[in-house]
């Protein structure tokens, strides 16, 4: 490093990548001029333009910087990276409104099926992809890779490896979500739930995932503390597993290299058991590890205790991953899939119950000595709200998968309503307590711009939620009753368009549930907004002088 | 050295930790999905199923991109009420050509995987253009567009070869034949519909759409529609054949 300072020299880095988006400007820019369909054109041509700007940004930044790169420390203060951090929770927080309010629209189309327009681009069947990805995979992994960028440097005091690759994750993954978004509304899906992106966009998530787990890693490896802490052994199971899942349930034949469209490999049973063996641990290691990460972090840092219980929370990870990848056929329950199979997923989806309380009692009794600040500290009183989610919606799940019972919810609303407790009580909460811890510490505020604001969101939401899964555990009881109803004649009693109908009531009120989170979650852009814009007289200590783990 | 302690070696060292962790994970999956690839009870043995013509897999590409199965599933469970209201319920062998499978998870409209043959082509036309028109209660999208929209012909036959390597036995002459076989399933006047019937016995030729001219993706979408779930005659299948 020493040598750099009288000459500057490009970084091997920096000159092939470089190279490397300019290339893949032109070849991409060739693959659009020879496109098969309009879908796969817009996307190549999108994809030449990122590349471009990828190219001449590296170069300008180049110009821009010093000879040297910054340095590791500051006068032996670790030098944290906070840039692609502060990019990925403001893309979070876009991700979150816009998914949030494609699922308002969404919801409304169920209930007023006029809102479909008629139109192939706004028709509910393109649309509730793009929602579930925007706030799966957009909101919810924007959330986890700014949090997981944060907490493994904090915990290991050390820079975050690599120069460019952070900015390259972090951009990376947001093109990925375009290219996957867009490609919902021109039809271009393979219709697998939730892994619905088709060839290309799987293979450059490929890319920027290897990049992620390589970054992630090397910084563990360069950490100043003797021990890995808790919070990076699930970001860890996190980053592996999904992109085990990714690469088991998405092999695919394209077509031709020049159009959309594939075909998966898998086919009929053996493809539903990939599928739901990815579906289910999306759930398991995307919404749920990726998220306990961060409220094993999060939750002792903003309470200011430690984590209740180291060995409670050695046996919660151990056993978490283990049982979780075995679950996924409780969403094969009666269906062709193999009896054998099924009874294997039920069995370990109620053994599921366990570990997840177990962690959910670590993260709860964390407050032990400091229940008092719920009252004052509404961020607090976020974070351990969705505790309590994750722990009603982790008793919900093994319950649901029991055959039995699963004869009557699946197919119906209450399933839509188990994901959503989760979904927003569990994971929408542990993440927005996430940012408004985040935001201060990345912008140097000393506070959030207003914590009243912050009581508002909580309160709002809650409302929502509330209403929300409610309506839900109501219209998906009552549905599957009507289905099964019998006459005392031995006819069945209703017919499927009038149990359709007797939705509709609680389709309006699920709307106004999801109304109410999407107003919350504007709340906080605002909120968090002013606090970044908050004046230099505001700005808080320095941040190099925040305690580390 | 207590448990506790031995632990230290997965906190302290981040390799072992990977290892760890993708040995604790490959299990379950392992467990669950290899034998399926292999155990013979996993699909049973049928006469009847064959791989889709090209005009059905036309519309099933149509079903697959408007993202059908997020509100109809394919799968029949095997509950008094669901045979009553469906039909016999879904084989594993009835789903073993189709890439990807599309058995769904919610039932926002009813299950389709035997709505073949249930009602006319003119009721599935109109229906998809219009839901509202047939069934007022309805809250499924309307999808004018498909009947003005023709099947595109260039892709026909390499969907056939795609799904050739991945499994689907379709023979060279199918393939060849692709574009032909698109057009003759649709027009029942057309001179290709002998040849047709030969290489896909029992498949139904008529014009879906009702509309003269090349075949349109309301075409390509009724004609899977309408023999998703007939392929396999249950008068004939004898289940107790498949108990292993």
């Amino acid at each position: 490093m020493q040598q750099t300072q009288s000459t500057k020299w490009m970084t091997h880095g920096e000159a092939g990548l470089m190279l490397f988006f300019a290339m893949a400007a032109f070849v991409c820019a060739f693959a659009a001029a020879k496109a098969l369909d309009a879908p796969f054109a817009f996307h190549a041509s999108l994809a030449a333009v990122a590349s471009g700007v990828a190219s001449f940004a590296i170069m300008n930044r180049y110009l821009d910087r010093p000879a040297s790169l910054p340095p590791e420390e500051i006068s032996g203060k670790p030098n944290y990276n906070l840039g692609p951090i502060k990019c990925a929770s403001f893309m979070a927080m876009f991700w979150g409104i816009a998914g949030f309010a494609v699922g308002l629209l969404i919801a409304s189309q169920l209930a007023w099926p006029l809102l479909n327009l008629d139109l192939p681009w706004t028709s509910f069947g393109r649309l509730r992809p793009l929602h579930t990805s925007a706030v799966i995979f957009a909101f919810g992994g924007n959330v986890l890779i700014a949090t997981s960028f944060y907490v493994v440097q904090r915990t290991c005091r050390t820079r975050l490896v690599g120069d460019l690759a952070p900015w390259f994750v972090v951009l990376g993954y947001n093109f990925f979500m375009v290219i996957a978004g867009t490609g919902y509304l021109l039809g271009v899906t393979q219709s697998k739930e939730y892994a619905e992106p088709e060839w290309y966009a799987d293979l450059w998530l490929t890319i920027v995932w290897v990049v992620y787990l390589v970054v992630f890693v090397m910084t563990l490896v360069k950490r100043k503390e003797p021990h890995i802490f808790v919070a990076n052994w699930f970001y860890l199971a996190f980053i592996v597993t999904i992109a085990v899942l990714h690469l088991g349930n998405n092999p695919a034949l394209p077509v031709s290299l020049l159009g959309s469209k594939s075909y998966i490999a898998w086919a009929g049973v053996q493809d539903a058991m990939f599928q739901w063996w990815y579906g289910h641990n999306a759930v398991g290691f995307f919404l749920t590890a990726g998220f306990l990460a961060i409220m094993y972090y999060f939750i002792p840092k903003r309470a200011e205790r430690p984590v209740y219980s180291y060995r409670l929370s050695i046996i919660h990870f151990w056993s978490l991953i283990f049982l979780y990848i075995w679950a996924g056929p409780h969403h094969l329950h009666y269906t062709a899939l193999p009896d054998w199979t099924q009874t294997l997923g039920m069995t370990f989806s109620v053994m599921l119950w366990m570990p997840s309380w177990g962690g959910m009692i670590n993260g709860l009794m964390t407050l032990s000595g400091a229940w008092d600040k719920l009252r004052t500290d509404p961020v607090l009183r976020m974070l351990v709200v969705s505790v309590a989610f994750y722990g009603m919606s982790t008793f919900e799940g093994p319950m649901m998968s029991i055959k039995v019972v699963n004869s009557l919810s699946h197919y119906t609303d209450w399933t839509i309503g188990h994901v959503h407790s989760g979904a927003l009580g569990w994971v929408g909460f542990v993440s927005f307590g996430a940012l408004y811890c985040l935001v201060p510490w990345l912008w140097g505020r000393k506070e959030l711009y207003s914590l009243k604001l912050v009581n508002w969101h909580f309160w709002i939401s809650t409302i929502g939620i509330v209403l929300y899964i409610s309506a839900m555990w109501v219209s998906g009881i009552l549905q599957g009753l009507m289905w099964r109803a019998y006459t005392s004649l031995g006819f069945l009693e209703y017919s499927f368009i009038e149990t359709v109908e007797a939705m509709h009531p609680f389709y309006v009120i699920r709307a106004a549930g999801g109304a109410l989170f999407l107003i919350g979650a504007l709340i906080m852009a605002y909120n968090l907004w002013m606090t970044v814009r908050a004046s230099e007289a505001d700005v808080g200590t320095e941040l190099a002088l925040q305690a580390a783990e | 050295m207590s448990f506790w302690t031995r632990h230290q070696i997965f906190e302290k060292n981040s390799i072992i930790l990977i290892a760890g962790i993708l040995v604790v994970i490959a299990i379950g999956g392992l467990v669950e999905i290899t034998p399926l690839f292999y155990l013979k009870s996993t699909i049973e043995v049928v006469d009847g199923v064959r791989p889709y013509t090209p005009l059905e897999l036309a519309g099933r590409n149509i079903y697959v991109r408007e993202g059908c199965y997020l509100c109809h599933s394919q799968m029949v469970r095997p509950l008094r009420d669901e045979i009553e209201r469906y039909g016999h319920f879904s084989l594993a062998a009835e789903s073993m050509y189709d890439h990807p499978f599309q058995w769904g998870s919610k039932r926002t409209g009813p299950d389709l995987a035997r709505v073949g043959a249930k009602y006319s082509d003119e009721w599935h036309v109109t229906h998809l253009t219009n839901p509202r028109a047939i069934v007022p209660q309805s809250v499924m999208p309307g999808y004018p567009f498909l009947a003005q929209t023709e099947v595109d012909t260039a892709v026909v036959a390499d969907n056939l070869k795609a799904s050739r390597i991945v499994g689907v036995p379709y023979s060279d002459e199918q393939i060849k034949n692709a574009v032909a076989d698109l057009k003759a399933q649709a027009d029942p006047d057309n001179v290709g519909t002998d040849a047709f019937g030969k290489r896909y016995p029992k498949a139904v030729i008529r014009n879906f759409d009702s509309k003269a001219g090349a075949p349109t993706e309301m075409d390509a979408l009724v004609a899977y529609l309408q023999m998703l779930g007939t392929l396999v005659d249950f008068k004939l299948y004898n289940e107790k054949a498949n108990l292993r």
